[in-house]
């Protein structure tokens, strides 16, 4: 077999992918680039295409439409067995005629590598669980068949690692605990990761770059921090994290800041942080980014100004009290106050004044859905 | 356990027996131990002790008395030597050949087309149709296709390929052929049932794991329907070992043909020879339980799932 083994991650690139089912159209000319060596995170809800698009990067689904490069070269044809990618699969898929050891073996031993034993007890030691080597899958707990699995992936070194979902059978304190060894193992084999999750806390907490899918399309891809505090899109806005939306017509706009009219009140964000700036937009905040006040604060052009309302709901959380704060004529509007030791700070039916810095505003470049129809 | 294989399912990881279940476990087990001890080990006994049965001294036809008389068994091996080797290599060959026929149709029907019910439906009940029919008549119309004046006998000779004395009844092509159709299905369904609930998945992690589609079949798919491969032989042989029917010149068969089955039949009802025949099915028997238990514990079906 002609093809080579990168001892390191190669880039992977999608050009223009697209994937027909019978009636309906899961992956929408999809474009997609992946640096060698990052870790990156595809992140949606059920049913946006992420699984069938690293589906069509293993070879396991036959693309419709488009390319597909790892390493600069077309692998569009090529059977999954030809391809250098390994995956993970979300129910792990251990053989269960096999003991651990001739699990993680079997890839080796397809490639004739020499020595597959030695390597694949070197890959169990790398995930701790050497001493387990004769022990059927089925004898192991979740949480290890969950590091087989990703042991018998790793041992081949693949150009591109797919995961998919490989934490979601987790409980929340394993999978938690898995995220830190799993991004630790990425950093120490410096292969590219292509991790699939509809899970936007662990994509946030791994990954180099997420890419937010949703109905066969991207919708925005970046850095964790730079999509959570720029979100673009009303899908985005609310998948990852969430957002208090407030959609009303520009009234003025200048190279320093956009500002809304939103039913009697003015919201302003900085120009820079807006997508569109004429006609009727949405402009939104994070609810931990906003505050309540109990004696209505002084107006002033770095803040925003909502209320008053009254507080219908309190939820504690931990960490947090989250808020749900009514405001007549307005709808509701969500606060998450830090934990800091005095809550809650004010009792349901409280009377209270929402703000927010304006440089913590953002414009979205659409409408949330069924906002046109309503106003 | 050598017959474990036999039921179809994989025994499951057994969990720690409760105490109190115990009891009512032994409850629930005694009607089945009453009926084995009644219908099994009742007439196992008896079988035993007929084929140790020696002649009456009066003489007379199908009459003997209790006795010790070892050498039946002697006397039914050297006589009936070449229908036990018959026996054994015909349902040899035609294990072999039925697992051949059925191993593709179990597969397409348990994995091409698992998503499609109603073509597996239709798929299924095609093989179980056979049963709808009595097997007598199915092997008796085999015999009128087969028959000398048949289409098929007269075409062949027609062009050649057989002589104007060449003949299929009666040969051993005829009740290989007769004893592959009539268990085929017993073959099917176990494989069936094995396929249907293999995790494609895991044939999906063998080609990303670098094994084309020869390997993955041969390191995952065929091992993980070992169960139903074992069943499905074992329900093959073990009844076309002792088959009297498709091998007896009534049927597919021929003074050249005749399996164990028939020469227990001759020798009980025609011959009224009871030690001989009984002698010969203790044999059988036996020769069974070493067989399987040999074949059970070569291919290791106590490892899968």
């Amino acid at each position: 077999m002609a093809t080579d083994f990168t001892a390191r991650g190669a880039d992977l690139e999608l050009v223009g992918i697209r994937k027909e089912f019978p009636g309906f159209v899961a992956v929408d000319n999809l474009d997609l680039r992946i640096p060698a060596g990052e870790f990156f995170a595809l992140l949606g809800p059920s049913g946006c295409g992420k699984t069938t698009t690293l589906r069509m990067i293993a070879g396991l689904e036959s693309a419709t439409a488009g390319k597909i490069l790892i390493g600069g070269k077309d692998v569009t044809e090529q059977k999954p067995h030809q391809r250098t990618v390994n995956t993970v699969f979300q129910n792990y898929a251990l053989f269960p005629h096999m003991s651990v050891l001739d699990n993680v073996a079997f890839g080796l031993k397809q490639r004739k590598v020499a020595d597959p034993a030695a390597k694949a007890t070197a890959a169990l030691e790398m995930v701790e669980l050497g001493h387990l080597a004769n022990r059927r899958p089925q004898q192991l707990s979740g949480g290890q068949q969950q590091r087989v699995a990703l042991a018998r992936a790793l041992v081949n070194r693949p150009a591109l690692l797919l995961l998919d979902e490989p934490l979601g059978a987790l409980d929340l304190k394993l999978r938690r605990q898995m995220q830190i060894e799993l991004k630790a193992i990425q950093m120490e084999v410096g292969l590219t990761f292509l991790h699939v999750t509809h899970d936007q806390e662990e994509a946030m907490d791994m990954a180099d770059t997420v890419a937010v899918m949703n109905q066969g399309r991207i919708e925005q891809m970046g850095a964790p921090e730079q999509l959570y505090d720029r979100p673009k899109t009303a899908f985005v806005a609310k998948f990852l994290g969430q957002s208090n939306l407030f959609v009303g017509d520009v009234a003025s706009a200048d190279d320093t800041k956009v500002s809304i009219s939103f039913r009697g009140h003015k919201l302003t964000a900085p120009a820079d942080r807006v997508e569109k700036r004429s006609g009727k937009i949405a402009l939104g905040v994070r609810p931990e980014k906003t505050m309540f006040h109990e004696q209505k604060p002084a107006e002033s052009a770095d803040h925003n100004l909502l209320g008053p309302g009254t507080i219908t709901d309190i939820r504690f959380t931990g960490v947090s009290n989250q808020y749900q704060i009514e405001v007549p004529g307005i709808g509701e509007v969500t606060v998450f106050a830090q934990n800091v030791g005095k809550s809650p700070v004010v009792e349901l039916g409280a009377e209270v004044w929402v703000s927010w810095k304006v440089e913590h505003s953002f414009g979205l470049a659409d409408l949330p859905s069924g906002e046109e129809e309503a106003e | 356990m050598a017959f474990v294989a036999l039921g179809g399912s994989a025994p499951e990881v057994a969990q720690a027996p409760r105490r109190t279940g115990g009891r009512i476990a032994l409850l629930l087990l005694l009607p089945g131990i009453f009926y084995l001890a009644l219908f099994f080990l009742t007439p196992l006994v008896s079988l035993v002790l007929t084929s140790l049965k020696q002649p009456d001294p009066s003489g007379v036809i199908g009459r003997y008395d209790f006795g010790f008389e070892v050498g039946n068994y002697l006397y039914a091996i050297t006589q009936y030597l070449p229908q036990i080797l018959r026996s054994f290599s015909f349902a040899l060959i035609a294990t072999v050949i039925a697992l051949a026929v059925s191993y593709p149709i179990a597969y397409f029907i348990a994995v091409k087309a698992r998503n499609r019910p109603l073509l597996k439906g239709i798929l299924l009940t095609l093989v179980v149709a056979p049963f709808f029919i009595s097997m007598l008549l199915r092997t008796f119309a085999w015999k009128q296709i087969f028959s000398n004046d048949s289409w098929i006998v007269n075409t062949l000779k027609d062009i050649g390929i057989f002589g104007v004395d060449s003949y299929i009844i009666g040969t051993n092509f005829a009740v290989i052929f007769g004893l592959v159709y009539n268990f085929i299905p017993f073959m099917t369904l176990p494989i069936f049932s094995s396929l249907d609930r293999l995790d494609l998945r895991l044939v999906e992690a063998g080609s990303d794991l670098y094994a084309n589609p020869v390997t993955t079949f041969r390191k995952i798919t065929f091992p993980l329907s070992m169960p139903g491969v074992i069943s499905g032989t074992l329900l093959t042989f073990i009844p076309i070992s002792g088959d009297y029917v498709v091998a007896s010149r009534d049927f597919l068969g021929g003074p050249e043909t005749a399996m164990m089955g028939n020469v227990v039949e001759a020798n009980f009802l025609r011959i009224q020879d009871y030690p001989t025949a009984s002698a010969l099915s203790v044999m059988l028997m036996a020769a069974i339980v070493v067989l399987v238990s040999a074949y059970v514990r070569r291919s290791g079906t106590e490892d899968l799932l």
